[in-house]
């Protein structure tokens, strides 16, 4: 174990000191015996990519399709569970002759091709630790969490490298080694490609333990940097589970995801989930398109199909008449996560698919789906549905410092009760912040919800100023922070405005320095300021200028008051403001 | 309008949109997703501002027929 498995593992244990998963104690409950039962374990641990994996060729299913994969220009490549386990080995073998060892750290930062997905697995099998990071950030997000992260290893594109790191790769002390997709490498850099081809495509995957780090999915934080949740081998449990009961996978099913591995879903029911559950899924490399979308259904024949609703937001613009030439007799099951789903889309898609997209509910922190509207259940349209069995969630408020649950039909903060087998076991050297959420014996998600007579569970927002944009969660802090290195800006507010198709889309509020005048030209120059340090899906889409910000005795921003301004909702306790917004 | 306004009419709009773009550095083959980087929230936005300054209604299985500003010029001058 290195330095860094070490931390995490303290963050773990200490979990357990504050007692924080005392009163449930791990892999105790019928459901996660049930669990249990749809895992095989390892030489005595667990390890995910054994899951995934070798156990199916071993078990005579390597014949079967793991992979159908769609490049954007009309490829396509299918990969057996023999063939994706061969690539997979490859790669553990290409970073053991790197020598990188069990619990290193490896990123991954590239589009949705195959070979990201055989790093991924390969990464696993190796015992190290996976970290993906979504393609469109720009260098700022991507520096930052590798240097949290202490990245041993990038996996990457020639094209993001020169872009996006190779002027700052070398000021990264923890990086022993960058590969890069294709044949050909810059300087500094190895060649995937031929690498790969002259690996052994045996690898014997590390018999990891149940508690060793796996995965590190980074979350955004509404104060200071972004948050690593680290999730451990364990975690498989719950990832065959919640496949199982929240999505309906089982061996051989047609499964489409078109969550991006850069995102935890893309992740979790992108990548783990399904293969663990024997399915084959479809990967199709190319953004959305209607078109592109509803022939991948009809033509592929997909039976579970689990989206996004930005996604479905746009299927819904073009109107049912769009998709009325397509056959989507093979869909059995269909869900969505990210951001609620709003009720309109759920009785469109009802019409035109003829199954309504099932919304659902977790968080990067719970590594898999808590509540669902599963297959089977009546579906209340605008609602993520009822707990998992084996998962107890609560509507809290505080109290004199200790939680109190709400009966039906009062908002509070959703609450989940720890010890599920994929909960995170520590924020990336942030045992603070980490404990912040576990209080009186629960977990506390951010978000506040309701719950109904019925058990059902309904969004009502965040209980932070996160903003959710297309399904990501994103900090304002670090937007903020990126507006202020631009010259001409002294200040800066983030918040996330209603948007019909994004739920939210980002929106910043800025003062000048002395001497400087707003204009459009500026505006458009601190946007694009903004989206060269931070990509186009964290950069503000909107900048507005102000001569001072609400501010707080302590010269704290006062986001939530911006917020209510902008809505036109009652500001609310303003006791603290001292500077008012003019 | 002839097809060299309607080429200044989508470089401007594109790069309202994302102005971290150069715009001496688009050329007329870039696809604005694939070389240019926009993201779908952009292309969205880039349709609704070229339907205020063109009048133009762009369905969703047209945007390929906007997605580099060679093939966008042609679309557009034959819908506008």
């Amino acid at each position: 174990m290195t330095q860094d498995g070490e931390t995490t593992l303290t963050g773990a244990a200490a979990a357990g000191q504050t007692g924080a998963r005392a009163a449930h104690p791990e892999g105790s409950g019928e459901a996660w015996t049930e669990a249990r039962r749809l895992i095989d374990g390892w030489k005595g641990g667990v390890n995910i990519a054994h899951e995934a994996l070798d156990r199916h060729v071993a078990a005579g299913h390597g014949g079967d399709l793991a992979i159908r994969w769609l490049g954007k220009s009309g490829e396509r490549r299918d990969l057996s569970y023999a063939d994706l386990t061969a690539e997979a080995s490859r790669f553990a073998n290409v970073l053991m002759d790197h020598g990188l060892r069990p619990g290193e750290s490896v990123f991954a930062m590239a589009g949705r091709v195959p070979e990201l997905y055989a790093a991924a697995l390969g990464t696993l099998k190796a015992g190290m630790i996976f970290t993906p990071l979504f393609s469109a950030f720009g260098p700022e997000p991507v520096r930052t969490r590798m240097e949290i992260g202490g990245a041993n290893v990038l996996v990457t594109t020639e094209s993001i490298y020169r872009r996006k790191i190779a002027s700052w790769a070398g000021e990264i002390p923890t990086l022993k080694l960058i590969l890069i997709l294709g044949d050909a490498a810059p300087e500094g850099c190895v060649a995937l490609g031929p690498a790969m081809a002259a690996a052994p495509p045996e690898f014997e995957t590390v018999a990891t333990g149940p508690d060793d780090p796996a995965l590190i999915h980074f979350t955004s934080g509404t104060t200071g940097k972004p948050k690593g949740a680290v999730h451990v081998h364990k975690a498989v449990l719950y990832h065959a589970y919640s496949g199982r009961k929240a999505l309906g996978l089982e061996p051989g099913v047609k499964y489409w995801c078109t969550a991006d591995p850069g995102w935890v879903t893309g992740t979790s029911y992108g990548i783990i989930a399904p293969l663990v559950n024997r399915v084959t899924m479809l990967i199709d490399e190319a953004e959305f398109d209607l078109d592109r979308w509803y022939s991948t259904v009809q033509d592929e024949r997909v039976e579970v199909w689990y989206s996004a609703p930005t996604a479905i937001r746009m299927m819904m613009r073009e109107g049912a008449e769009a998709a009325a030439p397509y056959d989507f007799s093979s869909l059995q099951f269909l869900a969505s996560v990210g951001e609620p789903l709003n009720p309109e889309a759920v009785v469109w898609s009802e019409k035109v698919f003829g199954q309504p997209f099932h919304d659902n509910w977790w968080q990067t922190e719970t590594g898999g789906i808590m509540i669902a509207n599963r297959p089977g259940m009546t579906v209340k349209p605008g609602s993520m549905g009822q707990p998992l069995p084996g998962i107890e969630a609560g509507i809290v408020e505080s109290e004199d410092g200790t939680l109190r649950e709400l009966p039906p039909g009062e908002i509070g903060e959703l609450a989940l009760r720890p010890g599920w087998p994929s909960m995170m076991r520590a924020y990336l050297h942030e045992q603070a912040r980490y404990d912040k959420c576990f209080v009186d014996g629960w977990y506390l998600s951010g978000d506040l919800a309701m719950r109904d007579a019925d058990g059902y569970f309904w969004f009502v927002g965040r209980a932070d100023d996160l903003i959710k944009t297309s399904g990501h969660l994103i900090g304002p802090f670090e937007v903020e922070s990126a507006l202020i290195e631009h010259d001409a800006v002294a200040e800066a507010g983030v918040i996330g405005v209603p948007h019909e198709t994004a739920g939210e889309i980002v929106k910043a509020y800025v003062t000048l320095n002395p001497g400087v005048t707003p204009s459009d030209d500026l505006e458009r120059d601190i946007r694009g300021h903004a989206r060269k340090r931070l990509g186009p899906a964290v950069a503000p889409r909107e900048v507005v200028f102000r001569k001072t910000l609400p501010k707080t005795r302590s010269g704290k921003i006062m986001r939530r008051l911006l917020k209510a301004r902008e809505l036109g909702l009652p500001e609310g306790d303003i006791s603290t403001l001292e500077t008012d917004e003019t | 309008m002839t097809s060299t306004d309607i080429r200044a009419v989508y470089l401007e709009e594109l790069l309202r949109v994302a102005p971290d773009l150069d715009a001496d550095s688009i050329g007329d083959d870039d696809h604005i997703q694939d070389d240019l980087e926009l993201d779908s929230m952009d292309v969205l936005n880039l349709v609704a501002a070229l339907h205020e300054r063109l009048g133009v209604d762009i369905p969703e299985k047209d945007y390929p027929e906007i997605a580099t500003p060679g093939r966008a010029v042609g679309y557009l001058s034959k819908a506008a």
